[in-house]
């Protein structure tokens, strides 16, 4: 659509989307320059932008009190864990919502959507007493750690807290495919695995690997459950981050250094999947 | 092969009863015409025959063997849509291939089959393009090739050419006809055309509001249709109907008589009328007629060219051998 825009108007939006662009990007920016200033810039009145000593000094203080790489990998495991297994059970459910919708599907479409209205810490007790029970009945036991700062019980946590949003995702853009693919497949003979399978799957890939990618950043951001129910086991780099603000003493470079490094990953992720993004996100807005 | 039976069979959704009960037999073989007009229930029958659809009462036997509850895929049935319902993302050749491979079929065994039947479709330059790249008349060409490769019990077919243009059309037609004549498998075809219909089946089932409304070849739905739906649907252009006096001449409630069985005359018969449209198709010329003071409008169909203009006055006269008589309920008489 190449429409004739006045030349002036065009440099005021373009003059306008920066600006919105620099605010919401400012915060970042001074998280980042911040994990380079030795601590007591850092906290200087007024701040200091560019014109300091610039030191890596935080990245080394921050690496020799707690190995990065730990929480690096843990938040890898958490964050794609939990998003295969989201998509393992969504995509089934979003095929049967699309597909063949009973009366009660757009209740239960809404009713799971509520969930995420719902204040997470209202149910932190509880989960915290379920996993601590856990803890007593299974990992004292067997071993099997399934209880607080397991692996496990984050992975299942972070699935569930995902999943309305991953099912929601996947159902607008299995609505997009024509039933009647489906149907052919099953007269070709395909059972409901290989329907799915070779079928659904394959055509909503745009759409699948945009929730994907979503959900990968939302369960690698996630912060209130990974902080409040690990210690170090399975603690991912939200916690990592937290490990760096003390009551005491100057920390805040020490926390931007953290910082930076624990959105790093996910950052350059972003970047190279911006296009992807973008186009499983407009899907079926643009037709 | 491929007998297919329904007994009793009826389709609710929800409160609206789309079929209600009916039964029907179709003989191993048979190309087999669903007809109707729109909403009437053709595709829904179709598809409670395909599996598509659970039957809200009655029996479907396939080979006299209860298929009431079993799925589309175990049914042995392939189906061809109207929007042909190709996997967009799969080569040609991986389409045709689809059903064997969900079959179980060996590589070697599928490749031949596939090739083969994309020889008889005229198919083979297009194997190894995508369904997007190709024309309609092509993409279904490719669903029907999806459709025979597995050489299924029956062939349902949904309003399978009416995304095509006219042309086109005639020739899919010639060619499914064909296909039939050579594969001899049991063929069920759903239209609202009714010249498919007739040139098509060897058994029309006329459906209205999913009611069996006649069972019969097509020349035998021509020339003895059971009421006036059936006499109004099959045949083109329309039976006309004319009512009150002259249908009480006949001693019937109503009378129909084709317009190919009223001869036109400019100066003497037994209906006297004035030319409203003349159309004119070189082979035949289609006269409405009006002021009859039988019905509003009498169409009549001529051979060849005639020299009546729109406002001349017109005698017609019909063959009396061909008068439809009905009774007040519709039935024929
Ligand atoms: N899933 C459904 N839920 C409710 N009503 C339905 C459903 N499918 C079909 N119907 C209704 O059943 C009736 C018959 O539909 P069907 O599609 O079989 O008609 P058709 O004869 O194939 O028409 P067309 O020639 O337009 O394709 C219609 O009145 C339709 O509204
Ligand atoms: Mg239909």
């Amino acid at each position: 659509m190449a429409r004739a825009v006045p030349p002036a108007r065009k440099a005021l939006t373009t003059a306008l989307a920066w600006a919105v662009g620099l605010l919401l990007f400012f915060p970042i920016l001074w998280t980042v320059l911040t994990s380079f200033k030795p601590e007591p810039v850092a906290v200087a009145s007024p701040p200091v932008f560019l014109d300091f000593d610039w030191t890596l000094r935080n990245y080394q203080d921050v690496q020799r009190q707690r190995d990065y790489f730990d929480y690096f990998q843990n938040s890898v495991i958490l964050s794609l864990g939990s998003t295969i297994l989201a998509l393992l059970i969504a995509i089934p459910a979003a095929w049967s919502m699309a597909f063949v919708p009973g009366r009660r599907t757009k209740d239960l479409l809404m009713w799971m959507l509520s969930t995420k209205m719902m204040p997470a810490v209202g149910v932190l007790v509880p989960i915290y007493l379920i996993l601590k029970w856990l803890d007593d009945m299974i990992t004292r036991r067997t071993g099997i750690d399934v209880g607080l700062d397991s692996h496990v019980a984050l992975l299942v946590i972070l699935t569930l807290i995902n999943l309305p949003i991953v099912i929601w995702m996947l159902y607008t853009y299995f609505r997009e495919i024509p039933g009647e693919i489906l149907e052919a497949a099953r007269m070709d003979g395909a059972t409901l695995r290989d329907e799915i399978l070779w079928i659904l799957t394959p055509m909503a890939l745009p759409g699948i690997a945009s929730t994907f990618l979503l959900n990968v950043i939302l369960a690698w951001n996630e912060a209130f459950w990974t902080i409040n129910l690990t210690v170090t086991d399975a603690a991912p780099l939200s916690k990592f981050i937290t490990g760096f603000s003390s009551p005491q003493g100057l920390f805040y470079a020490k926390l931007s250094a953290a910082s930076t490094l624990a959105i790093a990953p996910i950052l350059v992720l972003g970047w190279f999947s911006q296009r992807q993004l973008v186009r499983g996100l407009t899907f079926g807005a643009v037709k | 092969m491929g007998r297919i039976t329904l007994e009793g069979v009826a389709k609710r959704f929800g409160e609206a009863e789309v079929i209600p009960p009916l039964d029907l037999d179709i003989p191993d073989g048979s190309f087999c015409v669903f007809v109707g007009p729109s909403g009437c229930g053709k595709s829904t029958l179709l598809r409670l025959i395909a599996g598509l659809e659970d039957t809200s009462a009655g029996r479907i036997l396939i080979d006299g063997q209860d298929a009431t509850r079993v799925p589309p895929a175990k049914r042995g049935l392939a189906m061809v849509f109207q929007s042909y319902a190709l996997y967009p993302h799969m080569s040609v050749r991986a389409n045709i291939a689809f059903p064997l491979r969900m079959a179980g079929m060996a590589r070697e065994e599928r490749d031949r089959r596939v090739e083969e039947a994309a020889r008889v479709l005229n198919l083979t330059p297009y194997l190894d393009r995508r369904p997007g790249q190709l024309s309609g008349g092509q993409r279904q060409r490719v669903a029907i090739g999806r459709a025979i490769v597995r050489e299924p019990k029956a062939f349902l077919f949904d309003e399978p050419l009416s995304n095509l243009d006219a042309a086109l059309r005639v020739g899919m037609r010639i060619e499914i006809t064909e296909l039939h004549e050579r594969l001899r498998t049991t063929m069920i075809y759903v239209t609202h055309d009714q010249v498919e219909a007739m040139t098509m089946a060897d058994r029309i089932v006329v459906l209205n509001a999913g009611k069996i409304e006649q069972v019969g070849s097509p020349l035998e739905l021509y020339r003895e249709p059971r009421n006036r739906f059936v006499a109004g649907f099959i045949g083109s252009p329309r039976m006309n109907f004319i009512e009150g006096a002259e249908a009480a001449r006949h001693g019937a409630h109503a009378i129909g008589i084709r317009p190919e069985h009223v001869t036109p005359h400019p100066s003497s018969g037994d209906w006297k009328g004035v030319v409203g449209v003349a159309e004119h198709l070189g082979s035949d010329t289609f006269l409405h007629v009006h002021d009859t003071g039988l019905a509003e409008t009498i169409t009549v169909r001529a051979e060849g060219e005639i020299g009546l203009n729109p406002g001349d006055t017109v005698y017609l006269t019909p063959q009396p051998d061909r008068i439809h008589r009905f009774a007040a309920n519709g039935d024929r008489l």
